[in-house]
């Protein structure tokens, strides 16, 4: 190969480099720019539609950003994800239940709360891997879920309407729609962050490195075990603190927000967005809620055309959204 | 609880098992076989239920209704293979989760389009309607015990094929190395299809023999379907004898767990709060015996080797 060819090919890679490096920047700093300008786009429509319908994205996203370092990072596939938006949403409910609304009590018992259901079941379910991880992790879920049906006394099947939104020692910072979207927004960018910073951290690459060969990071002195479970109960932690602001959107606590069909969709999202793409699960949280919302509105039997859209999308569109952005190659 | 009724609730238990052993059984072969994890195979209980209130409404025949319900279950089974799984096999389990999701979301649809949300109830043969005196002073139903020896009468046919037949050699050998059993000569694909094909089946059939005793609706099938699930988890994945065993394991635990859990926890909290917690307890059982199970063995009762 001659020099010229040579030095042709290697600004041609740091070329793709820059690409890539741009797109990781400016693409999430754009995403969050069109976030940021939703409330005051929606005073243009319907306000308060828009703006529960983007609240719900930017909670479900978080959701799915703390899934997708199980899936993208750790390559370990929970089905049953959807557990810790439930467990949030009932901290919020329960505690209502007995006049407690202040967030200040409500979000440390969250908080505890996924830690310790994250914990007891992630000890069980990082010893397996593959199908029997996404068996296990279902199982676990539902196990949630019947739970919270025979719980008479907090509504059982038919869930709960909560009377008035969490407050702040009485102040009520979730009055109107729009500081509740600012609070989720705000919290999904710390969430985006954060675990941006944990994917690209020592920590980080040992779970990717326990992804691609288990037995070579034993061998080389880490105990993957450890590192699958802590990312677990972060990203299970996360979610159900996610749950917190869930049941303030919808003023509604029932079974149904952790029902395994609910998961299922979590994980559609992560896959969708481009699974080890944080952003890109942002986008893909956008996509799917706002086009099963018109479906929606198109049909009541919207199911009939979404199903087979999914098939599709898993067909066809293997690297998700993301790889529609020049530079944003899969890192997978 | 009177022992009659605890052997009553025990007979049940061993009757729940047998219907997720069916279940669980096409589950477990399909992900031994193609390593291949189907979310659907809840909703090819729910259709053949389905088809046999169906045909059999319209008969005014219990057995036409499953005679010719099996086969209607066998060729969609077929048809969504060709259409849709066998594209699957080399994707990841990510991929076939969500793939076979939107199956059962698709199905579940059609089936709320065609048969409407209400129930339909299916009324028991009369010949097999009744109940008999097992042993002094206890009555079964007739159908239960139907239920309970067609479920004994498929797992030993399945014994019999999977661990002595050529063809059960054959599906054995081609679980563990397809390339090579194909090499020999046989149709390894013809072979996988009809795997896929005969689970489908036996959950159809699972679908029309429990469907006198439940109503049947849309979205029956995932309960079932999450049970399945932990029986092959607890059994050892692409075991037939550990599907078999877990399965009784797991519906006697969920049947008598329902009945004893309140009075066992009477003994020890006031009425109120054991009656509130009992029912809270419960649905868990099967699961702390999941988690219990993997504690000790996390590849379950009876691991395959690969």
């Amino acid at each position: 190969m001659s020099l010229v060819t040579e030095e042709k090919a290697a600004s041609a890679a740091s070329d793709a480099t820059l690409l890539r490096r741009k797109a990781d920047v400016i693409l999430p700093i754009l995403i969050f720019g069109c976030l940021l300008c939703v409330p005051f786009i929606a005073r243009l429509g319907s306000e308060s539609y828009v703006l529960s319908l983007m609240t719900r994205v930017v909670i479900l996203a978080t959701a799915a950003i703390a899934l997708d370092l199980l899936i993208g990072q750790a390559g370990m596939i929970s089905l049953g994800h959807a557990a810790y938006l439930g467990i949030g949403t009932y901290a919020v409910g329960i505690l209502a239940a007995h006049g407690i609304t202040n967030i200040a009590i409500i979000v440390p018992l969250a908080l505890v709360a996924g830690v310790i259901f994250s914990f007891a079941t992630g000890i069980i379910a990082i010893r397996s891997q593959g199908a029997y991880f996404i068996m296990i992790t279902l199982a676990f879920g539902q196990m949630l879920f019947f739970v919270v049906t025979a719980l008479a006394q907090y509504g059982g099947d038919d869930g709960m309407t909560l009377s008035a939104r969490s407050d702040l020692f009485g102040i009520e910072i979730f009055k109107s729609d729009r500081s509740l979207y600012f609070v989720a927004f705000g919290f999904l960018l710390a969430m985006y962050l954060l675990l941006r910073r944990i994917v690209h951290s020592h920590f980080g690459r040992v779970l990717a490195g326990t992804r691609e060969n288990e037995v070579r990071m034993q061998a080389i002195g880490f105990k993957p075990m450890q590192y699958r479970l802590c990312a677990y109960v972060i990203a299970g932690t996360v979610t159900a603190l996610a749950g917190v602001l869930l049941a303030n959107q919808a003023n509604f606590v029932s079974p149904s927000t952790m029902t395994w069909q609910r998961s299922a969709e979590l994980m559609f999202i992560v896959v969708l967005g481009g699974v080890g793409s944080l952003h890109g699960v942002i986008l893909g949280a956008a996509v799917f809620l706002i086009g099963e919302e018109y479906l929606a509105q198109w049909t009541e039997h919207w199911p009939i055309v979404f199903g087979p859209l999914l098939i599709l999308t898993v067909f066809f569109a293997r690297n998700g959204l993301i790889a529609l952005f020049p530079g944003s190659g899969r890192r997978l | 609880m009177s022992p009659t009724l605890a052997a009553v609730q025990l007979l049940n238990g061993i009757q729940l098992g047998l219907i997720l052993f069916l279940i669980a059984a096409g589950l477990t072969l399909v992900f031994g076989v193609m390593d291949f994890l189907n979310l659907a195979h809840g909703v090819q209980y729910m259709i053949g239920a389905y088809l046999l209130a169906t045909i059999a409404a319209a008969t005014g025949s219990y057995v036409v209704g499953l005679l010719l319900a099996l086969p209607a279950a066998l060729l969609l089974g077929l048809a969504l293979e060709l259409l849709i799984f066998r594209h699957l096999y080399s994707r990841s389990h990510l991929d076939q989760v969500l793939a076979t999701f939107g199956v059962i979301i698709f199905l579940s649809e059609a089936v709320r389009m065609i048969w409407g949300v209400s129930p339909i109830s299916v009324d028991i043969p009369p010949a097999l309607s009744g109940a008999i005196e097992l042993f002094d002073g206890l009555n079964y139903p007739v159908w239960r015990i139907v239920i309970i020896s067609s479920g004994l009468a498929v797992a030993a046919l399945l014994y019999v094929v999977v661990g002595h037949t050529r063809l059960g050699m054959l599906i054995r050998a081609g679980s563990t190395s397809a390339d090579m059993v194909s090499a020999l000569g046989v149709n390894i694909k013809l072979l996988f299809r009809l795997v896929f094909g005969f689970g489908a089946m036996l959950a159809g059939f699972a679908g029309a023999i429990i469907a006198p005793l439940l109503s049947v609706e849309p979205g029956m099938g995932d309960n079932v379907l999450i049970l399945a699930f932990v029986v092959i988890v607890v059994g050892g994945i692409g075991s037939i004898r550990g599907a078999f065993i877990a399965a009784i394991l797991v519906g006697i635990v969920e049947t008598l767990g329902r009945s004893i859990a309140v009075p066992l926890l009477k003994l020890m909290l006031d009425p109120a709060a054991a009656s509130q917690s009992g029912r809270a307890v419960a649905p868990m059982l099967v699961y702390i015996l999941m988690a219990a199970t993997l504690a000790v063995r996390p590849a379950g009762l009876f691991p395959v080797r690969r």
